[in-house]
């Protein structure tokens, strides 16, 4: 079967193009576009382990290795699309237009943190594993029956193939002919367990097999294939042809989350030989004349800099409002919960 | 008796319908009334629902309104919260209550929670169908009464009608209601009498209960198809001399505690009546509901007359599972007479 998904790239570890006619596609723009929110999301993501280290932040699931997916498949977005993602996914929502201060805030265990900008459809994260699907496939049929043009992408990672949901949503959007995108991130491992436990099939994308829809095997750690794969399945499933399962086959450099103890359960030099993404577009960049090392300074100052005032925006951030655990339940809340929240601020009061 | 007299006074036209009458009849109107709305679930459509509660609609409507989607009960939850996010106003029906528990996750975690989650960002206004309840010598697993699974779930609302006007006034409240409404309807009732319904549209509200009967030493409080069990005992009882108030409590949750409250002040006494299963029943809220609005009105304890803490009995047996009349006057008369 894994010959019939073999896996795609545009750039090699080294930084060189597969095929050189796949140059004309790349422009300079798409090359700093992916640079820089990739950059940004490491610089994120480095920055957020650090702060729990020193009690700053609460738990947090690093994404570090996967930002050429989560950064190739989020620029391939239209602003009025729909995303639907895990928490570990935040590199792709920061990209698609999510504030790193309400992701932050979301690590810090604040609410606040789970609200994205009115003018994106970013749904708080699932953390349930693979119950996204089906809302994805939800949220493309409405566009579908409002005939636009827009899709849904639904992320999700290894382990949650094994899930019913998983099949529930593929298996809706494909009898339906949903404009949704599952994006899977292979990385190799659900929390301890390594694929080879999770699937008895070689491949995540033939499974689309099952579904009558494409299936796409792309390496997750080239960004331009990612980039280019996941845009075809968005213009596939725009132009009405339903949903298309990609296998973004990458790999979790970190831990589970901070909470976490990889060297419990991967041998010790697994990965090693997994170029860095980062390092893979640095590598074309000085290959094929973008590199230009002002710029690429300059973008380190900036991602710093943002970075560093997200912190400071989150750390400034007001404090979290007791009301808000009584408030967002219901639209009117019921006269027991009013009770109740009533009995309890006056508690507070007399505290 | 108040219901015919709301009717009255709104002087309008009406129907006689069953239950399932009703509820079809509410489906119709909404998807007249509001585009948004879209009715989904196993053999609803083409099929009419194994119950024919939207027999004709996908006739109506289309087949992109009134949708037979697969065999997936998650999915049906799922993609109807991709709906509800996304503008529309699903309805879905899970066949029956016994089947709905693959479907739990999504309603827990998701449906209940996205409104808090997303601090109102996101909200899924949408309606879950779904038959319950045993005394219809069904297969196994299709008797389920598990509405407190549900209720105690924070973020949705629960209605139980009992009865034809009910069931298309609180199933339009609920699809007109900003949060998840889960509609439990009695199979039972399904087809049991057919009433006066309005022919236009009405809402009834939910979270108010309904007195069916006026009464003076006792207050039954029951729902869906443990009414007509209620008024069965009610009527036995009189010939004793002992007359029964009862409560139709109509929405499960939240529940109309000022209802109970009144009542019990002034009756004394409490008979509950629920076919789910005894431990964390229903049952057991109204209790703590009278202990903390009438425990000094009260001149005996509390009576629930419920179902036992067993699955629900294959239906030769479902009999001894089901509260009975006799099962009720017991209660009632062990309260009357503390």
């Amino acid at each position: 079967m894994e010959h019939h998904y073999p896996i795609k790239r545009i750039i090699d570890n080294q930084g060189f193009l597969v095929d050189e006619s796949l140059e004309k596609q790349i422009d300079e723009q798409l090359v700093k576009d992916l640079y820089y929110h990739m950059l940004r999301i490491r610089t994120f993501d480095r920055k957020a382990i650090n702060l729990q280290r020193q009690g700053r932040l609460g738990t947090y699931a690093p994404l570090e290795g996967q930002e050429a997916a989560q950064v190739g498949s989020s620029l391939a977005l239209s602003p009025a699309d729909w995303v639907f993602p895990t928490y570990r996914d935040h590199g792709a929502t920061i990209t698609f237009g999510k504030s790193m201060m309400r992701t932050f805030l979301y690590w810090n265990g604040r609410v606040e943190g789970c609200v994205a900008p009115g003018n994106r459809n970013i749904f708080p994260p699932a953390v349930p594993i693979a119950t996204q699907l089906p809302h994805a496939a939800g949220a493309a049929w409405a566009e579908k029956k409002r005939g636009t043009q827009n899709i849904a992408i639904a992320y999700f990672g290894d382990g949650a193939t094994s899930e019913g949901d998983f099949h529930e949503g593929l298996n809706f959007a494909s009898v339906l002919k949903l404009p949704v995108v599952f994006f899977n991130q292979n990385n190799g491992y659900a929390i301890s367990v390594p694929i080879e436990k999770q699937m008895n099939s070689a491949t995540i994308a033939q499974k689309s097999v099952a579904y009558g829809i494409p299936g796409v095997r792309i390496d997750g750690n080239d960004c331009f294939a990612v980039y280019f794969e996941t845009k075809n399945a968005f213009e596939h499933a725009r132009s009405g042809n339903g949903p298309t399962l990609i296998e973004a086959v990458t790999w979790r450099k970190g831990a589970h989350t901070t909470a976490d103890d990889p060297s419990k359960y991967r041998p010790e030099k697994q990965g090693e030989d997994i170029v860095d993404p980062l390092i893979r577009l640095e590598l074309f960049m000085k290959n094929y004349g973008y590199w230009n090392e002002d710029w690429i300074q300059a973008t380190k100052e900036r991602t710093s800099s943002e970075v560093e005032a997200a912190v400071e925006e989150m750390e400034k951030f007001p404090p979290p409002n007791v009301e808000d655990v009584f408030d967002h339940v219901y639209a009117e809340m019921p006269a027991q919960l009013a009770d109740q929240k009533e009995a309890y601020l006056d508690y507070l009061g007399r505290q | 008796m108040a219901q015919m007299k709301e009717l009255s006074q709104k002087n309008e036209t009406t129907k006689q319908l069953t239950l399932i009458q009703a509820i079809n009849e509410a489906m119709r109107l909404m998807l007249e009334e509001d585009e948004r709305t879209i009715i989904l679930g196993e053999d609803i459509g083409k099929n009419g629902g194994v119950f024919r509660a939207t027999e004709g609609l996908q006739e109506a409507f289309g087949d992109d309104r009134v949708v037979d989607t697969p065999l997936s009960e998650a999915g049906i939850i799922g993609t109807s919260i991709g709906l509800a996010v996304n503008g529309f106003r699903p309805v879905a029906e899970i066949q029956f209550l016994g089947f709905i528990y693959p479907a739990y996750e999504q309603i827990m975690t998701h449906v209940s929670r996205i409104r808090m989650r997303s601090m109102s960002r996101f909200t899924v206004p949408m309606v879950i169908r779904a038959p319950y309840g045993a005394g219809i010598r069904a297969p196994e697993i299709h008797s389920d009464s598990t509405e407190i699974l549900f209720t105690h779930m924070p973020g949705i609302k629960v209605v139980c009608p009992s009865n034809p006007y009910d069931a298309k006034g609180l199933l339009i409240a609920a699809m007109e209601d900003p949060d998840p409404v889960l509609v439990l309807e009695p199979m039972k009732n399904y087809r049991a009498k057919k009433e006066a319904v309005p022919v236009g549209k009405y809402t009834v509200e939910i979270g108010k209960g309904k007195i069916v009967r006026e009464g003076t030493d006792v207050t039954l409080i029951a729902w869906g198809a443990m009414i007509s069990i209620a008024e069965k005992a009610a009527e036995q009882v009189e010939k004793k001399g002992i007359s029964c108030e009862i409560i139709d409590l109509r929405t499960l949750y939240p529940i109309d505690r000022d209802m109970i409250a009144e009542s019990v002040q002034k009756t004394t006494r409490a008979v509950i009546i629920h076919e789910a299963h005894n431990t964390g029943g229903l049952g057991n809220d109204i209790v703590s509901i009278i202990n903390d609005t009438s425990f000094l009105y009260l001149r005996a304890p509390i009576e629930r007359v419920t179902g036992f803490d067993v699955p629900v009995p294959f239906f030769t047996l479902e009999e001894h599972y089901l509260p009975t009349p006799a099962r009720v006057v017991e209660g009632i008369e062990k309260v009357v007479h503390f």
